[in-house]
């Protein structure tokens, strides 16, 4: 099993060539309404071979681990290299041949999990916690344990063995009442999400969430909408990471600058000769790529292209520094970049992606920045987000909305939207929540590509205010 | 991959199917009864940015995925197939063995559906496709000169399902799905796609020479409109973001069960415009003609008729859970083959019945802004013209849209065109979606522009 063993002798006429090795395993614990949902396992495995031939670039992708199946794979890439290369978009001739050494491993890697039963008993108790009221008319928690072992073997003696494990838990409640309908959730679908074991539960407060949760759906839907109107937001770190993740990491992905996903994904409004100069927020804007923040959803120590992973300041005191752009992204377009090419599979070739993307915490309190605010509204966990393709004009809505009135909270809306530009919203940022305000989030369904990928990726953010935003509410 | 090969491959595929499934049978204890899938592709992809190949390559891969029961307790293992029988023989005994191993900490399932007749199904439906080298470079070659951005993928899929009880069904397509978009300067472009069985390089070609004369109308000078309430058409290729989005828990049963579907107000009477008529189309579609757990999909589902709602998906767990007949829904009772039917516009007479205002021709990044009031926020994208007197006067930049579905092809729904265009889905996330959408094109007597 080339995983964990050496690899056959491998002959092939090429400039270059990598193999990396995916084994995934997945397993699924659901309780809806009080009734578990079956179990549902998965265990994949497969290779990307990856060759770089007479300038051109070539992959295949086989779950045919033998010799014979590494080799066939391999010369199918080198056909592909050798076909295209007299119509390739670069010649790969002049890009870097990686030859990577080393290891990772999430936090608590090997430390035992619960059994099924014990996850089957533990969502069962928030379930039924969460059916409180009549009007709660759907509800459901989760918990979703995924395994993998990732290892690249490259031409020039490459070997990286990188080794995960990651927990999704999630709880989700509906209530319904007059004709409306209002949902909510444990820092959103799937925003719980990060490397290590089931302590990342009791990170996030998981045991005792499902009453909370249901009586917070039950005030939603009896609350009165978001009002209209010009009013500064505080934002909830479930709010900010779809901020971040939508307005700053997608313009910034340097494959996106360079045009390849026109097609599909969108185009940026950000330029290459924007890097070093461009005013993206306000001074208490920092973003890192920071793949070294353990418990982080996407922290590794190698890209999928073995280039080494390091933290890195995408944007300092508001002030456009580097893209995310991987090893090839950066020859092409002749930026300094990030280690963020990435595959979410065995049969996908890496692109330009997140990994984690963070905004760093500043020095306000969370009680003092909502005194800073005359009339506005506190925002809570992402519902729904859409943004153009050149990722600038924005709308977000959220599930929970707080009115803030002279510097106090003063109750409970629904249905709170507010929409926006890339190019001005970040310059509006007013205040940035200290380290007591931060959460560790992500998504594990950020999709791209073409062909299409859903990758995981990581987004720790504190609360944050931003002024002069356009808010409003549901249909009246 | 030539034509030859896409139908070795997908007999090959049969095969390890066959084997599959005696594995698993030759795994059982008795008592226990199993349902099996088999899903894989062998796609050759081809990925294009500036008229030039920026990443090409191939994948093949087969899932297996093994339900096993005991009464009504069941879990189930998706494994992939890695080709080598023995090595795929003794992986399945491993996962029937550890499944067993859990199904005595499962509790009994409450909504556990099975079929309760055998409905075996064959169908294959070979392709005639060049090889994926020779198309690509002839798509670059009519693409001589321009920004061309997009990719081809093209290969043999497949479907299966069997069962402990005989039922056996396999389904089996070869097909090439080509999108692009040519780009005059940043986000002003025009997408294309052309999909099917069998690459006709004539109608591709036409395509191509359509695509070429929207392109010169998006390089006039862009006109940007401030928000406000505009007359639109919106061509299919944007209705069928519209329907991917509802597509989305919309027409679910358990969804309307539980109020959470965008459409639930129409379950309390609330109406779109008599003319809408939507149906699950599988007669009419690609996707296979049975489902994950067996059950046949019946050749229509009729969701809307006349602007009400008269039917929804429904799943055979949802079936079970709120005493609803099943009738072929996957389990997420998402659409596979929504289709929409035409109204009395004529497509070529719909900018002379626009007049005055917006040609939309696609949307994007579509989503909710309040749910249950089916408000839906989007933004227009591609091809996007303003109209004036029936002629493009220039393409518009980007806006967002903001309004319900009530309104869009409810109360101000103008007219729909008679003619319906199917499109083939190149969604290809994991692997390639058998999937497709009818729509017709829809004139809209003003729709909320807010940004």
């Amino acid at each position: 099993m080339p995983l964990d063993l050496a690899l056959p002798r491998i002959s092939l006429d090429a400039d270059f060539w990598s193999l990396r090795f995916v084994d995934e395993r997945v397993a699924g614990h659901e309780v809806r309404k009080n009734v578990p949902l079956p179990l549902s396992r998965s265990s994949d495995r497969g290779v990307m071979a990856t060759v770089y031939a007479g300038g051109g670039y070539g992959y295949a992708a086989t779950p045919d681990l033998s010799a014979a199946g590494l080799t066939a794979a391999l010369e199918r890439a080198a056909e592909w290299a050798r076909a295209t290369a007299p119509r390739a978009l670069f010649d790969t001739r002049s890009l870097p041949r990686p030859a990577p050494r080393g290891d990772y491993a999430s936090p608590s890697l090997d430390a035992p999990e619960p059994s099924p039963r014990d996850w089957y008993d533990l969502l069962m108790a928030e379930s039924t916690a969460a059916a409180i009221d009549p009007r709660i008319v759907d509800w459901s928690t989760g918990v979703e344990v995924r395994h993998a072992t990732h290892r690249l073997v490259t031409s020039e003696g490459g070997d990286v063995v990188q080794r995960f494990r990651m927990v999704l838990p999630g709880i989700a409640v509906l209530a319904h009442a007059n004709g409306d309908a209002q949902t909510r959730t444990l820092n959103g679908y799937r925003g719980i999400c990060q490397q290590g074991g089931p302590e990342i539960l009791a990170r996030f407060g998981f045991a005792g969430s499902g009453r909370r949760i249901a009586e917070e759906a039950l005030e939603l839907v009896l609350a009165p909408n978001c009002p209209s109107g010009t009013m500064d937001v505080l934002l909830a770190p479930d709010q900010m990471i779809m901020q971040i993740h939508e307005s700053i990491g997608h313009p910034l992905e340097l494959d996106r600058i360079l045009g390849d996903e026109r097609n599909f994904a969108g185009t940026s409004f950000v330029t290459p000769d924007m890097f070093g100069s461009y005013r993206y927020g306000s001074d208490l804007l920092d973003i890192t790529f920071d793949p070294t923040r353990a418990e982080e959803l996407a922290s590794y120590a190698f890209d999928d292209e073995g280039t080494r992973a390091a933290r890195t300041h995408l944007i300092r005191r508001g002030i456009l520094e580097r893209p995310l752009g991987g090893a090839i992204s950066q020859a092409r377009a002749g930026l300094p970049g990030v280690a963020n090419a990435r595959a979410d599979n065995w049969n996908r070739p890496p692109i330009d992606r997140m990994a984690n993307l963070n905004l760093e915490p500043g020095d306000s309190t969370f009680d003092e920045m909502v005194g800073r605010i005359g009339r506005g509204v506190y925002m809570q966990t992402n519902a729904s987000w859409s943004i153009d393709d050149s990722r600038n004009k924005f709308q977000f809505g959220c599930e929970r909305g707080v009115l803030i009135e002279d510097g106090r909270l003063a109750g409970v809306v629904k249905n709170p939207n507010y929409r926006g530009i890339s190019a001005s919203f970040w310059r509006s940022l007013a205040a940035v929540g200290d380290a007591s305000t931060v959460q560790v989030l992500g998504t594990p369904y950020c999709g791209k590509g073409e062909p299409s990928q859903i990758i995981w990726v990581g987004h720790a953010s504190p609360a944050c205010v931003f002024t002069g935003v356009d808010v409003f509410g549901g249909e009246a | 991959m030539a034509a030859a090969d896409a139908r070795g491959v997908a007999a090959n595929a049969e095969e390890r199917f066959r084997d599959a499934i005696a594995a698993i049978e030759s795994a059982l204890a008795p008592g226990e009864r199993y349902t099996a899938t088999a899903s894989g592709e062998a796609t050759d992809f081809a990925r294009m940015n500036r008229g030039k190949v920026r990443q090409a390559g191939s994948v093949a891969q087969h899932t297996l995925s093994v339900r096993l029961v005991r009464g009504s307790r069941h879990a189930t293992h998706a494994l992939a197939m890695s080709g080598d029988a023995a090595a795929d023989r003794a992986a399945i005994a491993d996962a029937v063995g550890g499944l067993r191993a859990v199904l005595p900490d499962l509790e009994d399932d409450p909504h556990l559906l099975l079929p309760e007749r055998v409905e075996n199904s064959r169908l294959e439906r070979a392709g005639e496709l060049p090889p994926a080298e020779a198309v690509v470079d002839g798509i670059l070659a009519a693409a001589h000169g321009l920004d061309l951005v997009g990719i081809y993928a093209a290969g043999p899929m497949w479907r299966g399902f069997a069962n402990s009880e005989g039922q056996r069904n396999w389904h089996a397509t070869t097909t090439f799905n080509l999108e692009w978009s040519l780009y005059d300067r940043t986000d002003k472009a025009v997408k294309s796609a052309y999909a099917g069985f069998a690459w006709e390089r004539d109608d591709f070609l036409a395509r191509m020479a359509r695509a070429r004369e929207r392109l010169a109308l998006v390089a006039r000078p862009a006109k940007a409109l401030v928000p406000g309430r505009y007359r639109a058409y919106l061509a299919p290729s944007a209705l069928d973001e519209i329907a991917g989005l509802l597509g989305w828990g919309g027409f679910s049963a358990r969804a309307l069960e539980t109020r959470q579907s965008p459409l639930a107000r129409m379950l309390a009477g609330v109406r779109l415009d008599p003319r809408v008529s939507i149906d699950e189309d599988t007669a009419g579609g690609v996707a296979p003609a049975f489902q994950a757990e067996g059950f046949a999909r019946p050749d229509r589902v009729a969701l809307v008729r006349d602007g009400a709602l008269v039917g929804a998906l429904t799943s055979p767990r949802t079936a079970r859970e709120f005493s609803l007949a099943a009738n072929g829904a996957n389990a997420d009772e998402m659409p596979e083959a929504l289709s929409m039917a035409g109204g009395d516009l004529g497509a070529d007479d719909a900018l002379a019945a626009l007049d005055t205002g917006l040609w939309i021709g696609n949307l994007w990044y579509t989503n909710y802004s309040d749910r249950p009031a089916c408000r839906i926020t989007g933004m227009t994208r591609f091809a996007t013209f303003w109209v004036e007197r029936g002629r493009i006067v220039a393409p518009v930049d980007v806006l967002r849209f903001d309004d319900t579905l009530y309104r869009m092809l409810g109360s101000n729904l103008e007219a729909l065109t008679r003619e319906t265009e199917l499109m083939l889905s190149a969604e290809c996330y994991a692997s390639r979606a058998m999937s497709s959408v009818r729509v017709p094109g829809a004139l809209v007597r003003e729709l909320a522009f807010t940004l």
